[in-house]
């Protein structure tokens, strides 16, 4: 058992990585969650899901925690009118902006939450209508605000006494006051191809006193989506909640499908999503190494970088049919093999990124200039990320050692021995470090899977249709940090919710902290440093 | 002779002004072309600031509404102090009638008419990202413009002139001599020209990072023909540093008027070669500066330039101790 608590009892989860599943009440959520924190666990995801159509159910929400021994998954059945649970983000501040979009998505909301503006959602659909309810009607939502609600002010919710904003998509942000403090708002437009996302600074002079983030712009419905999709079609959409992380996304549908199908791929499959995976990483941390470089003006290292990352993006064209291996992966299996001269390929393409990356790494080491930017930028000591609940690859970088893939190793990583790369000086400069050591990391892990690739001409077992009122769990240590999927089918086993979940959830609350004190200029180069993603939170 | 002397002072005068006006975005291109390949990249080609600024000659404005006049006038403000100071610096003669009318220190005073405009500009559409970059360009500036002097100072001792043709003559036509004092003046030049041109390490010219930005930032809220006239003003003032520093460093080549008078075929075609000579070196070696270096955490630029302003006062030092 991951914990004991007097209310909580917990069933483990077929699959291929240690999940448990619990039923609670509401009122054990904060203490049971105590618990996990104290045990030095944290949150992984939360979200709701509308069951209203099965007898004697509701409104559920589920929050995924994990800790040493694996994914412990709590459930809470809400009430159908007043949908209501006990705040957890002052255990875990990660939680706030999640109860947050369970709110605008759903309709349930945690009472006593210190913060409930709302999240994703802007003026796309009015604050009384709900999404992700089955009673919703997309039509009536987007009639024109005028005619049905009004148009300024804070009003009274009709589920509750708590206020939510109804205006277009007035946003109060958080005021700083004091002599000389101004404010710069930066986005969602910005001057350069990224994603959108607006950033509030208070700042005196050059330093920055506060930040806010505001998100939501990439909204698309995908977690409304899936609701009408088949099990194969939605594998293609999960490929595509986040691009750069497209094999992360699949596997873990893939895995969460298999695990309420009870079917295990064949092991040629598994290890070549293993291989997928690290060809992911690979290519993103290339790339980000060179952004790096970029955002402190060496295009000498961006160049450099890129072409390495173009040959990798190439190579997968050439061997697997897409450049970022969207597609590849499907519930049950892989959707392409690997033959002998495509190894030999991929060998030859090891070899020279090893002896590249070494000389960049040696460059970049060795230039006072970069170095002077990079060391002290955008500092997360590991006692606040810990709090905070940092994860994933910036969350090594500030000695958060959490990596899926080495603490619950699923097949074929249990045969891999995958060393974790951690860091403890929690800044730029270590972000950078980490990228190299699991670059290099990938690199040795994709020789080994080369060698070791099982034989076999069975590439997938398929999975027609699932079970119904099935609930499956995936998670899958991306790049960027653990992707978590979560399926429930209803009685006929068709999707009914799909929540896929990125760890930018966790971690864009703590690029706010990680910039305080610093200079304005040097925040692109610190937001470049944990290169989170807009479109996988946003959904 | 002397009315002779006059019709081609004004005719070189007239020429040289066209032929910088030409010749400045070739300089940015060629800069950027070697940076390109210094990359391993292949580069947009030469004539990519041309292709620009036919680009944005072409485009609509877009123009702020609560914009001033002020806003709209800058751009022309800017390209006339440029191309002004580039006609002062002598390129490839020394005495044109409009040299006489401008010293060293004027120099320095169009270059600053220039920057208030911009920074004035910059602040008037009361975007956050204006009065940024122009709280910056005046930190970056206010170090650099006594650096520059100091340097022109230096230069202007060892001449007994603050004249710039004056400079030029007694360096170039005299006893070639080694002037230790100028060697730190060269250095400190360097640096002003990188701070006040927005080249890295202070500034990056390429970036798309509207918050790191220093002259990028003053000019986002331009467009089109404005845009064009910044870009095209923004090219004659690295063109007119890069010859105030071959004029003050290596003038050897630049031709007088007067001895082009019945020599058609010797001195003009020197003066010539020469100045694309030093030219293409000055743009590599700038190209080859921004390819070694990263750009600076904005607050050492301060040091950066208080080096430049330290390495001018020794240049002056060096020049009373020594007299050299």
């Amino acid at each position: 058992m991951p914990i004991t608590h007097p209310n909580l009892r917990l069933t483990r989860l077929d699959g291929a990585i240690p999940v448990w599943l619990g039923e609670i009440n509401p009122d054990d959520l904060p203490s049971i969650c105590q618990n996990v924190q104290d045990g030095g666990g944290r949150l992984v995801a939360l979200w709701g899901s509308d069951a209203r159509e099965l007898a004697g159910k509701s409104f559920a929400l589920h929050v995924a925690l994990v800790n040493e021994a694996g994914l412990i998954c709590l459930s809470l059945a809400l009430d159908a009118v007043q949908p209501v649970y006990p705040d957890i983000s002052r255990i875990f501040p990660a939680a706030s902006r999640m109860q947050r979009a369970a709110y605008d998505l759903l309709g349930i909301y945690a009472h006593e939450g210190h913060d409930h503006r709302k999240w994703v959602r802007h003026a796309a659909w009015h604050g009384g209508s709900f999404p992700l309810r089955k009673d919703f009607d997309a039509a009536q939502s987007r009639s024109p605000l005028s005619n049905s609600l009004p148009l300024a002010g804070e009003r009274t919710n009709e589920k509750g006494n708590l206020e939510f904003s109804d205006e277009p998509d007035a946003y109060p942000f958080v005021q700083v006051e004091g002599q000389g403090v101004h404010e710069i708002p930066v986005g969602p437009v910005h001057a350069g191809t990224i994603e959108p996302g607006h950033f509030r600074f208070s700042v005196v002079g050059e330093k920055v006193l506060r930040l806010e983030e505001r998100f939501g712009y990439t909204h698309k419905g995908i977690e409304k989506r899936f609701e009408s999709l088949t099990l194969q079609q939605g594998v293609k959409l999960a490929g595509r909640v986040s691009g750069d992380s497209t094999v992360a996304y699949a596997w873990a549908y893939a895995m969460a499908a298999e695990s309420i199908a009870a079917v295990t791929p064949p092991d040629r499959a598994l290890w070549l999503r293993a291989l997928f995976l690290e060809r992911e990483r690979i290519a993103n941390h290339l790339g980000d190494l060179g952004y790096l470089g970029n955002d402190v003006a060496l295009s000498f290292g961006f160049a450099q970088f890129w072409i390495l990352k173009e040959q990798v993006l190439r190579n997968n064209a050439a061997l697997f049919g897409h450049r970022y291996l969207m597609d590849k992966i499907i519930p049950g299996g892989v959707a392409v093999d690997l033959a002998e001269p495509g190894m030999q390929t991929l060998r030859d393409e090891c070899a020279m990124l090893e002896h590249e990356a070494r000389l960049l790494r040696g460059i970049y080491e060795e230039h006072a200039g970069v170095q002077d930017r990079f060391i002290g930028a955008g500092r997360v000591e590991p006692k606040l990320a810990a709090q905070l609940g940092l994860c994933g690859l910036a969350g090594r970088a500030s000695a958060q050692a959490w990596d899926a893939r080495v603490q619950f190793p699923c097949a074929p990583y249990d045969r891999l021995d995958v060393q974790m790369a951690t860091y403890r000086n929690g800044d730029v400069a270590a972000r950078v470090i980490v990228r190299f050591d699991e670059l290099f990391e990938s690199l040795r892990l994709q020789r080994e899977i080369l060698a070791n690739l099982m034989q076999g001409a069975e590439l997938a077992r398929p999975i027609g249709k699932l079970p119904g009122n099935g609930f499956g769990i995936g998670m899958v240590e991306g790049w960027r940090g653990e992707v978590l999927v979560a399926i429930h089918t209803d009685a006929q086993g068709n999707l009914t919710r799909v929540h896929p979940h990125d760890p930018s959830w966790q971690n864009w609350p703590v690029l706010e902290h990680a910039v305080l004190g610093n200079i304005v200029p040097d925040f692109p180069l610190i937001n470049k440093s944990f290169n989170l993603s807009y479109s996988g939170q946003d959904l | 002779m002397m009315a002779m002397d006059q019709t081609l002072g004004i005719l070189f005068q007239f020429y040289q002004s066209l032929l910088v006006v030409l010749l400045a975005p070739l300089l940015t291109g060629w800069v950027s072309q070697c940076r390109a390949w210094l990359q391993n990249r292949t580069g947009p080609g030469l004539l990519q600031p041309y292709r620009t600024l036919r680009k944005l000659f072409h485009k609509d404005a877009v123009i702020a509404h609560n914009a001033s006049p002020l806003f709209r006038i800058t751009p022309y403000i800017l390209f006339g102090c440029m191309w002004l100071a580039a006609a002062i610096i002598p390129i490839i003669a020394v005495d044109l009638p409009f040299s006489p009318a401008a010293d060293v220190i004027a120099l320095v005073g169009v270059f600053a008419l220039a920057r208030v405009f911009i920074a004035l500009a910059a602040m008037d559409i009361g975007t956050a990202f204006g009065a940024l970059g122009a709280r910056r360009e005046m930190l970056v500036s206010f170090l650099a413009e006594p650096a520059l002097l100091m340097v022109l100072f230096t230069a202007s001792l060892i001449s007994q002139s603050t004249q710039l043709p004056r400079i030029v003559e007694a360096l170039a036509h005299h006893q070639f001599v080694l002037y230790p004092s100028l060697a730190f003046a060269a250095l400190a030049f360097v640096i002003v020209l990188l701070a006040e041109n927005a080249r890295i390490p202070v500034d990056n010219p390429g970036t798309h990072l509207e918050l790191t930005m220093i002259h990028e930032a003053m000019i986002l809220e331009y467009s089109a023909r404005h845009l064009a006239l910044i870009e095209w003003a923004s090219s004659l003032k690295l063109f007119a540093y890069i010859s105030l520093g071959i004029a003050l460093f290596f003038p050897h080549g630049i031709a007088e008027v007067g001895a082009m008078v019945g020599n058609w075929g010797g001195a003009l075609p020197l003066a010539i070669t020469a100045l694309l000579a030093k030219l293409v070196m000055a743009g590599a070696g700038l190209a080859l500066l921004e390819t070694l270096l990263a750009k600076m955490r904005i607050f050492r630029a301060p040091e950066f330039l208080g080096t430049a302003f330290l390495l001018a006062v020794l240049g002056l030092l060096i020049h009373f101790l020594l007299g050299a």
